[in-house]
């Protein structure tokens, strides 16, 4: 079949800023200066820099020029779908831009007196307040800058629950579907890892599981529905047996976007969690961040929570508490990512207890959806139901030596941005889509279209899918030599 | 609701198709008990204008025309507003971490000249494109040393942000990395005789702020001296990226942990801001954050593509060099394009009129108080001891609708009623000569008058 | 592939061969093989120890790390500098790049690895599986 979605279109070209430098060029002018000048020598003495080297020196224009052309070499959810597994592409309304730069909101500083930070403050409220409903948690702390820093956050807290019951305990278990960050973040705050085999349907098995269960045992951290977009449908075991042994359960809040408005996971047994605001609440991408990742938690672990917490005063004014002697400290200076609450908050509200609950249902079509149309196209290495997300692997096109980053690759040409390549680990070859609520059902039509054009493809045409891709003004980059002899910046003629 | 693209018909379809009677069906993989049966208690659908309009009352509530002398590791500069307009293009506001490098070349070319210019402007060697900000890159850059020495231990000045040493006890805490602490002398530098005393044979690094928490320039080279003749690496935290315009770089330290937001971030009450972690090419394989290197695709077109992921989360799992993931893209190209518009003249002439603008309200205040830590050059903050305590004069100064100096008896009890006062390009001469009067009168009455009971500045 | 035979095998893909009280250690064809291309190898510094089974260093391709595993038990007396510029002789030969010649606490630790025909109906298990 020939590609409709996407066409070769005329596209410029850009060097690095610094080949169009030269001296004389100015992108600034500033006001003249209403105080003397300062003789800088006389301030900096051996600590002045006289010159910036190879900064460059660029108009206007140019730098506009610049980075309009680079903005054109990259996919966006702006221009298609992006079926990453358990990231949650989802589009990023415009409102939320707008909101974020009013001028109070934009312009304030984190230590402005408190009387006249209360709209921020108010900001932090509502947001929390959303949060802890949607979670069916006790209370939140909105410091921690992205998900790995949430997931940070919230085993400091476990590690000072336990040693504030005399045992700090020494490992936690996590399911070896888990995302990366999980083991990394245990790492981090001094917990050994003990890997938790999945079932043969892809879910926490509760003997294993109990098996496994002692007193050493801080915590499990618990993706759910996890990253094969299965709910695990044992979660009040899993709850119980954790509990029976004074273990606490983290859920890792990456794939919410199947659960917001339909369950809470603070009703099935979670005692704290971390949510991804630049998944389940539409903060954007931006290239890579910044993310935002609030963790809510019960009761028991409120005292514990990252200081400052924000409080309403007797006057019903907001303010911040410091004296928290049961904290865990600080895990970054100021509040958070303010700006991603303001996002996030606008996000809410826009739907409501009925759009979000309309979203959820809609994600959840979406991937079933997929799933329907494409198995048999492709291997489904799990029969049980998916919610959000669904996994695949390139088992049945791997004869002529494909594989899923292949198939992602070509994918490319057809349009759309690939899916999520080898992850989970514990399928082999996966190809774990996640569309989203944000797709059409014309866009999840395309997708289909083009995924069962690329299997029929890697019967009869395989070399086609091998090089690809082959639409892009780049095509696949050396890698290796990248990362054996890596050049991670510009340098001028010596 | 507007932001979902399905119609009712289109719904029933998928049903159809999937086999199912009803949504409801998709959610039986939930067990029934918790399956919610009410509307989440929030706050009802809003209209556009009315979200537009519930902020613009919260953006009213954070008080208007105030003149703010506060710095304290959050700068107010302007932005030039091309900024804005370039990182609103949907390619890069909406795009996604760029993993998928033929249909992301944007994102990484714009990540390689951001590493290019943070290490022009650092004088280290690499530079990665970004961690959350500048108080958790200083906790990751102590990480770092600590895995590149193999030594556990590490001194922190305490003239480094009092909330970044919040930060890194806490991180430190639970890498049971024990933390010592050196005080700043007379002149606000570094003691260099305590230095001596405290570096051990354990110590992984000695992490440093220039210029410090009080604005005070270090004294770079000789601190650097001191701790590699003891085996130890530098590690140099910048909270004001705008002083890399006139103040020569830290090319002695082995670590440069910066904080980026005065390159065009806006304030936004805390966040999201910019880190960075630059160092030497010997270290690059410990950095953690990601990074774009320069290649070629088999058609010999230079490109860009994330490198070295194998330090990364995403492979090592548990032993990655950290845990970090998202990083800070947006606000990192919003750093890119400033750099780019002051570029090699520009920055320092920004810097200068900094210096310039700080230089005069010193001059000023001290006529009316002390400005402490004079015998050491400074860049646009500076430490003012007053007769009465700080949160009580900015008590009085909120009602002239000036928000005044950062109180500092919370964390330097011994330099008494002090504050710390910054001023930037945007700190005109006639709010400086206002406050400098108001200042004035209340130093002259606090000393001819009884001290007054102390109130908590709100 | 005719793995070689005038050395060992274990079962995580290095091979050592013992000259009198030393050793060198590399890995296997199997092992570059699996890997990619090699961008990277870790070392221990001459002079330390490595045990028995224990990790003592890694290799890099750009998807994927892999541990190494000391087959024998011995001080690093020295490391491939080569391998730091150009690991992709690992790729070109792995059997002839050895990356640590070491001084055998015990020798009689060799007895228990597996053997050139041995090692190669692993591989052929494996690569079946």
């Amino acid at each position: 079949m020939s590609i409709t979605k996407a066409t070769r279109h005329v596209n410029q070209n850009e060097g690095l800023i610094f080949e169009k430098s030269s001296p004389g060029k100015a992108a600034w002018k500033l006001p003249p200066l209403d105080v003397p000048e300062v003789d800088v020598e006389k301030l900096l003495g051996s600590s002045e820099r006289k010159d910036l080297g190879e900064m460059p020196e660029v108009s206007e224009i140019e730098i506009v020029r610049h980075f309009t052309r680079l903005s054109t070499w990259n996919y966006a959810i702006d221009l298609g779908m992006y079926p990453l597994g358990s990231c949650t592409m989802k589009y990023n309304p415009r409102v939320n831009e707008v909101v974020v730069r009013l001028d109070r909101l934009a312009n304030a500083h984190p230590y402005a007196p408190e009387k006249i930070s209360q709209g921020a403050m108010r900001i932090l409220r509502v947001l929390s307040d959303a949060l802890i409903e949607i979670t069916g948690m006790d209370t939140i702390t909105l410091q921690p800058a992205a998900g790995a820093q949430g997931e940070m956050t919230g085993l400091l807290m476990v590690r000072a629950y336990h040693e504030s019951k005399g045992n700090a305990r020494k490992k936690v278990l996590i399911p070896d579907s888990a995302h990366g960050t999980n083991p990394a973040t245990a790492a981090m705050v001094d917990y050994a890892v003990e890997n938790l085999k999945s079932n043969d349907r892809g879910m926490v098995d509760p003997s294993a599981l109990a098996a496994q269960m002692n007193e050493d045992v801080a915590a499990l951290m618990l993706t759910n529905p996890n990253t094969l977009g299965v709910f695990e449908e044992d979660i009040h075991k899993i709850a119980d047996i954790l509990h029976a042994k004074g273990g606490l359960l983290y859920m890792d809040g990456a794939n919410m976007n199947a659960l917001v408005g339909k369950a809470r996971p603070g009703d099935f047994g979670v005692d704290l969690m971390h949510l991804n605001l630049h998944k389940t609440f539409s903060t954007p991408h931006g290239g890579g961040g910044p993310g935002s990742g609030p963790v809510a938690c019960k009761q028991i672990l409120e005292p514990f929570l990252p200081s400052p917490v924000l409080i309403s005063k007797p006057d019903g004014a907001l303010g911040f508490e410091y004296d928290r002697p049961q904290s865990v400290g600080r895990v970054r200076a100021f509040y958070g990512n303010f700006g991603m609450f303001v996002r996030a908050l606008a996000y809410i509200m826009a739907n409501g207890p009925d759009g979000l609950r309309q979203t959820t249902e809609d994600a959840v079509l979406n991937a079933n959806y997929l799933r329907k149309e494409l198995e048999g196209t492709f291997d489904l290495p799990y029969s049980t139901p998916s919610m959000h997300e669904v996994v695949f692997s390139d088992k049945l096109q791997g004869k002529n030596g494909i594989k899923t980053m292949d198939l992602a690759k070509r994918l490319i040409d057809y349009g759309f941005h690939p899916y999520t390549t080898a992850f989970p680990l514990i399928v082999h070859g996966a190809l774990m889509i996640e569309p989203t609520e944000s797709e059409s059902k014309e866009e999840l039509d395309l997708f289909v279209d083009a995924m069962k054009s690329i299997a029929q493809e890697a019967e009869r045409e395989p070399q086609t899918i091998l090089d690809a891709p082959h639409n892009t003004r780049i095509s696949r980059l050396d890698e290796t030599a990248a990362a054996r002899k890596p050049v991670l910046r510009w340098k001028g003629p010596s | 609701m507007r932001y979902l693209p399905k119609s009712p018909g289109d719904r029933e379809a998928m049903l159809r198709t999937i086999g199912a009677n009803s949504i409801d069906d998709l959610f039986a993989p939930i067990p029934a008990e918790y399956r919610l049966q009410r509307d989440l208690k929030i706050p009802r659908q809003l209209a556009e204008s009315e979200i537009v309009e519930w902020f613009q009352h919260r953006a009213r509530e954070n008080g208007e025309g105030y003149t703010v002398f506060l710095g304290a590791g959050a700068y107010n500069h302007y932005r030039p507003v091309i900024i804005d307009s370039l990182v609103s293009r949907g390619e890069f506001l909406t795009s996604y971490t760029p993993y998928q490098a033929e249909i992301s070349q944007g994102t990484l070319q714009a990540i390689f000249e951001f590493q290019t210019m943070i290490c022009e402007l650092t004088g280290m060697e690499v530079a990665n494109a970004s961690m959350y900000d500048g108080s958790t890159a200083a906790a990751e850059a102590i990480m770092m040393a600590v895995r590149v020495t193999g030594r556990s231990s590490a001194v922190v000045a305490r003239s480094v942000h009092p909330e970044y040493q919040q930060v890194i006890k806490t991180y430190a805490t639970h890498q049971g990395l024990p933390l010592s602490t050196v005080n700043f002398g007379t002149n606000g530098r570094v003691d260099l005789q305590a230095l001596e005393q405290v570096i051990t044979s354990d110590t992984a690094c000695v992490l440093i702020q220039s210029p410090n928490f009080f604005g005070t320039i270090e004294d770079v080279v000789a601190i650097a001296d001191l701790v590699h003749s003891k085996g130890a690496l530098l590690v140099v935290s910048i909270a004001e990226a705008i002083s890399l315009g006139i103040v020569r770089p830290p090319a002695e330290a082995d670590i440069v942990a910066m904080e980026a937001q005065s390159f065009g971030v806006p304030l936004g009450f805390g966040g999201p801001y910019c880190g960075v972690l630059a160092t030497r090419e010997k270290f690059v394989r410990q950095l953690p954050g990601r990074l774009a290197g320069q290649t070629t695709d088999k058609n010999g077109n230079r490109g860009f593509v994330l490198t070295l992921a194998t330090r990364e989360q995403h492979i090592r799992r548990e032993k990655a060099t950290s845990n970090i993931c998202t990083n800070q893209a947006l606000v990192a190209l919003m750093a890119n394009i400033f750099m780019t518009v002051y570029g090699r003249i520009g920055l320092r002439e920004l810097a200068k009129q900094n210096l310039a603008k700080a230089a005069y309200a010193a001059d000023h205040f001290a006529q009316e108080a002390k400005v402490l830590f004079a015998g050491a050059p400074r860049f646009h903050e500076f430490v003012v001891q007053t007769a009465e305590d700080a949160s009580v004069i900015n008590s009085r100064l909120l009602g002239h609708k000036i928000v005044g100096g950062f109180p500092l008896k919370k964390f330097y009890p011994e330099l008494g009623n002090a504050a710390l006062w910054c001023c930037t390009e945007l700190t005109t001469r006639s709010a400086i000569d206002t406050v400098c009067g108001l200042l004035s009168e209340y130093e002259e009455t606090a000393k001819t008058h009884e001290p007054r009971m102390q109130e908590v500045a709100q | 592939m005719a793995y070689p035979d005038d050395r060992k095998y274990t079962k995580e893909h290095e091979w050592i061969k013992a000259d009198g009280a030393s050793a060198s250690i590399g890995i296997t064809h199997y092992a570059q093989e699996s890997l990619g291309d090699i961008v990277f190898v870790d070392l221990p510094k001459v002079g330390s120890d490595i045990a028995a089974g224990k990790m003592f260093g890694s290799v890099e391709s750009v998807k994927a790390v892999s541990d190494l595993f000391a087959p024998a038990s011995g001080t690093v007396t020295a490391v491939n500098d080569e391998l730091t510029t150009a690991p992709e002789k690992v790729n070109q030969d792995a059997h002839a790049s050895w990356m640590l010649k070491v001084t055998l606490t015990n020798a009689s630790e060799l007895n228990g690895l597996l053997s050139a025909a041995d090692y190669e109906k692993f591989v052929a298990e494996e690569a079946g599986k």
